[in-house]
């Protein structure tokens, strides 16, 4: 659904993202993965038409270029690592601006529009939040809105950047679960995320950028090596792998 | 049966839509009311009824009074109404789009190009400030658009991705050299300070149904255009990269809201001088007490600010009457205890 064919990003004389290609299909989760700076996010929004780039992006097979912008954001969501979310809009009223590309300029809802934002509220179990201030809400329930608001979109590419940051262990797995719900529904879902256990958990493909360049590509069990970790996160780990997953656990050097 | 969330965006509302109309309505009637002359508000009704062809409503009030009622009194309201409510409005898109709730509709420039332009028409063509000259809005109009424009164009040469705050400093700028150079010109020629003085601190002293019809349009036009992108500016409120990724043209978008607040802006300042503070009070006492979401602020801007100025404009006029206090004395003066009761009195996160 969503793919690039040798995407470079450049701030000025620095390349942050160096001919990255791939491919995501629907049901398919993406995770890019790498250290600090290396180019995860600048790819993402290069994804989501927030940056300028070399190369193409294909939405559908057509090139990003040539639609237009309400056509893309019809087409992809995107979450920032960092949503605003203004306090005293209630989550009703914030998961309704989600349906932005579907109303003209000028316009204003129509019922079509109040009803998709009432699926995506009962998608994410927000029925009972829809009159309350986004202000009033915790983070692991700010989060569902930030996700039910891009849900309204109705897009079938999702891109969320981090989206487990500042979440508890539990409300870390929830997001991720009611995203991997997303993802059965069939939506094309990549994300970047920093923990690599979970990473390895979630999506079936991951892509280690470094660098701004790909250095390893594929399942958890292929990618996440102890060396790799090593070589590009400049850390040490141990890996464990058993059925249940692939398990990168930091370790002291003494 | 699954419940079926209540989804639905507060617009205005309508007991806030009704409050705002009839604090306008109340305003608008004590203005033409209360004077040296004081007019019953039923005259007034039946005065304005007489001029309704097919009513066959009699004239009720004699020559003198009906002079100062619809020459001197009706203009003096009409054109603070229209000056309260572009200047409220104007200060709430302005807060919209830069995200900053201490934005004012001189944010970028307005005040100090129109100052400017106003004290150099005083100075250089000895343009008179009263008795419906035209030299001296013409040149407050033209300074306040030359300013904006070299805001905008300074702030955007700094590169679009960090428009927001680059133009806001611009405009800081653009205020400090405006006014460096309105100081300079006025302690060249004192003789005139006392012209340049009374017109930069502003007032409806003058005011005649020709300043009402030069500013109506801009502010009708301005008006239209903010009150239409009022769903818009709440998208804006997620910031640049969503209302981008939502498919809306931001800087686009920024642009047509800059250049019709300050259209409007400068028509007004151009017929009023300068009054602060309405561009901040009326769109924060609308947060505080109705929705921060545009879709309120900006409708009941436009209505409350035009509310406001004329009942301050009332006050100016009165309280050492037949001397005027200036208008912004009077807006300052009762604006900020009144925020700060309203700010002290809200519980609630709005």
């Amino acid at each position: 659904m969503i793919e690039t064919r040798d995407l470079w990003l450049r701030f000025g004389p620095v390349a942050a993202v160096r001919g990255l290609s791939f491919r995501a299909e629907p049901g398919g989760w993406t995770a890019l993965i790498g250290p600090n700076g290396a180019g995860k996010t600048s790819a993402l929004r290069a994804l989501a038409g927030l940056a300028g780039y070399e190369g193409e992006v294909l939405l559908g097979g057509r090139d990003v270029r040539r639609l237009g912008r309400r056509a893309v954001a019809r087409l992809v969501a995107f979450v920032p690592q960092k949503p605003e979310t203004p306090a005293a809009l209630t989550v009703a009223e914030y998961v309704l601006l989600g349906r932005t590309p579907h109303i003209s300029y000028l316009g204003g809802e129509g019922r079509s529009d109040r009803e998709a934002a009432a699926r995506a509220l009962r998608r994410l179990e927000l029925e009972r939040f829809a009159g309350r201030p986004l202000g009033s809400l915790s983070g692991g329930e700010l989060q569902r809105a930030v996700l039910a608001r891009a849900l309204a979109q109705e897009a079938p590419v999702l891109l969320l950047d981090e989206p487990t940051t500042a979440l508890d262990l539990g409300r870390q797995q929830l997001v991720l679960e009611l995203v991997d719900g997303l993802r059965r529904d069939g939506l094309t879902v990549v994300t970047t995320m920093h923990d690599l256990t979970l990473a390895g958990q979630y999506a079936e493909r991951l892509i280690l950028l470094d660098e701004g360049s790909v250095v390893a590509e594929g399942t958890a069990a292929e990618v996440l090596s102890a060396p790799n970790v090593a070589a590009h996160y400049g850390a040490n780990v141990r890996v464990v792998e058993d059925e249940a997953g692939v398990f990168v656990f930091p370790v002291r050097t003494r | 049966m699954e419940a079926t969330p209540r989804v639905e965006a507060r617009g205005v509302g309508l007991r806030a839509g009704l409050a705002t109309t009839a604090f306008l309505v109340a305003a608008l009637a004590v203005g033409l009311a209360v004077g040296p002359v004081h007019i019953g508000v039923g005259s007034i009704l039946r005065s304005a009824l007489s001029y309704v062809p097919v009513l066959h409503v009699h004239q009720p009030l004699g020559a003198v009074d009906h002079a100062v009622l619809w020459q001197l009194r009706a203009p003096r309201v009409a054109l603070a109404a229209l000056v309260g409510g572009m200047l409220a409005v104007a200060g709430a898109s302005y807060q919209g789009i830069f995200r900053n709730p201490l934005c004012d509709p001189y944010l970028l420039g307005v005040a100090g190009g129109a100052g400017l332009g106003a004290t150099l028409a005083i100075v250089y063509a000895e343009a008179a400030t009263t008795g419906g000259s035209w030299t001296v809005p013409l040149a407050a109009f033209a300074g306040a658009i030359a300013a904006v424009i070299v805001t905008y164009a300074l702030g955007r040469s700094v590169g679009v991705s960090h428009m927001t705050g680059a133009l806001v400093l611009a405009g800081v700028t653009m205020a400090t050299f405006t006014a460096a150079v309105q100081t300079f010109v006025q302690q060249q020629h004192t003789q005139q300070l006392q012209s340049v003085y009374s017109w930069l601190l502003g007032g409806f002293s003058t005011a005649t149904w020709h300043d009402v019809a030069i500013c109506a349009p801009y502010v009708a036009a301005s008006s239209l255009v903010l009150v239409l992108h009022r769903r818009v500016l709440d998208v804006l409120s997620l910031g640049d990269d969503e209302a981008a990724s939502l498919g809306v043209d931001v800087n686009r978008t920024r642009l047509v809201i800059v250049v019709a607040a300050t259209l409007g802006t400068a028509a007004a300042v151009s017929v009023s001088g300068l009054i602060a503070f309405v561009g901040i009070i009326v769109p924060h006492t609308i947060r505080l007490l109705v929705s921060t979401s545009y879709r309120a602020v900006i409708p009941l801007s436009l209505l409350a600010g035009a509310g406001f100025l004329v009942l301050t404009d009332v006050v100016a006029r009165t309280v050492l009457s037949p001397e005027e206090l200036p208008i912004g004395v009077v807006t300052a003066f009762l604006g900020a205890p009144f925020f700060a009761i309203v700010l002290r009195s809200s519980r609630t996160l709005r």
